[in-house]
């Protein structure tokens, strides 16, 4: 069983629609999670719709979804305060030291992070990128063990199958609930996986059924 | 955010004629549009609380699809695509274009304060 898990991904609605199920698995076996988000998702594109939100007042409302979703997923919120879009231009060594902070404070058994250039989004490759350079410089005992999220085109092909896949349909309504919470996000995302299907419900149902990882090798 | 009323949004910006105002100017087709479609790409640009003074401004266009113009001293801002305007409660003008989906494509926000960063 994990001591604690600590999420790391760059925008509200990540954890979301990429670990909503894996959160709900490790919150019901009473383990700790803590997610470290990086923005605000301030760049977004969605803006609801119909749209409610302009380009000025979004991060308060994301930031208000946000900790809505946390509430659903019963989870410890950190927002890092970096900007969307701009992460993969900050000094990789400054977001991996300030990423040691948390994770030397809070000691992890397992992070969940993106895979470093399959995870499709600059800010999720840069993230990502930076969690695994912080965890590098750990000593080897304290290390957690790290899941990494990859969905690039190439994933499959270049990585091969995930070795760590959890069934979420047990989970559906959290998931749906955390998904449901990012309003001003939810259709817009959903609407890109399947546009024909209007019910958000049934696309998480028949599209989001698990959630997998890759387990990261660290090169000693 | 509201439909443009071309009357509205002209007076705004003659208000913030020769003086020095911010500009937050932005356009995207989004983050994943290669990732659903391996035949485009992504591409989008954004500036944000640039500093600009403009002598002349013009809104043009219909309601399909507006286009605002400023003439700087040196120069020019364009946007095209505007079907929708704001002016906030820190008397900024917020213009901006959505696709059918409800998000971003294209826009050109103007203050006399910088904008949060
Ligand atoms: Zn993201």
């Amino acid at each position: 069983m994990e001591s604690h898990v600590v999420v790391i991904y760059p925008h509200p609605d990540d954890e979301a629609f990429g670990a909503a199920g894996t959160i709900t698995h490790f919150r019901e076996q009473g383990v700790p999670v803590t997610y470290l988000c990086g923005t605000l998702g301030e760049m977004g594109r969605n803006m609801g719709n119909p749209t409610f939100a302009n380009r000025e007042t979004l991060p308060s409302i994301r930031k208000q979804e946000l900790i809505q979703a946390c509430e659903v997923l019963d989870v410890d919120l950190r927002m890092l305060g970096y900007r969307d879009k701009t992460l993969e231009f900050e000094s990789r060594e400054k977001i991996a030291e300030h990423l040691l902070t948390y994770l030397q404070d809070l000691q992890p058994s397992l992070v969940i992070t993106h895979y470093p250039a399959y995870a499709v989004h600059p800010d999720h490759n840069a993230f990502g990128a930076a969690a695994i350079d912080a965890i590098n410089r750990m000593e080897h005992e304290k290390r957690p063990k790290v899941w990494a999220q990859a969905f690039s085109r190439t994933h499959l092909e270049d990585l091969g199958e995930p070795d760590v896949s959890i069934d979420v349909t047990p989970y559906f309504e959290t998931k749906f609930k955390t998904i449901s919470a990012h309003r001003s996000q939810a259709a817009g995302v959903l609407g890109s996986i399947d546009p024909d299907t209007g019910d958000l419900a049934d696309i998480i149902k028949e599209k989001l059924t698990t959630e997998q990882f890759y387990t990261w090798n660290f090169i000693e | 955010m509201k439909t443009i009323v071309t009357e509205i949004v002209q007076e705004k910006l003659e208000q913030f004629l020769n003086q020095d105002v911010y500009i937050h100017i932005e356009t995207t087709n989004g983050a994943y549009a290669s990732h659903h479609n391996a035949k485009a790409y992504n591409a989008g640009v954004f500036m944000r609380n640039a500093t600009i003074r403009y002598e002349q401004a013009k809104i043009t266009g219909d309601e399909s699809s507006y286009r605002i113009g400023l003439k700087t001293t040196n120069g020019w801002v364009y946007a095209e695509g505007i079907r929708q305007y704001e002016i906030d409660n820190q008397d900024r003008l917020l213009l901006a274009g959505h696709d059918q989906e409800g998000r971003l494509m294209v826009a050109l926000q103007i203050s006399a304060t910088p904008f949060s960063n």
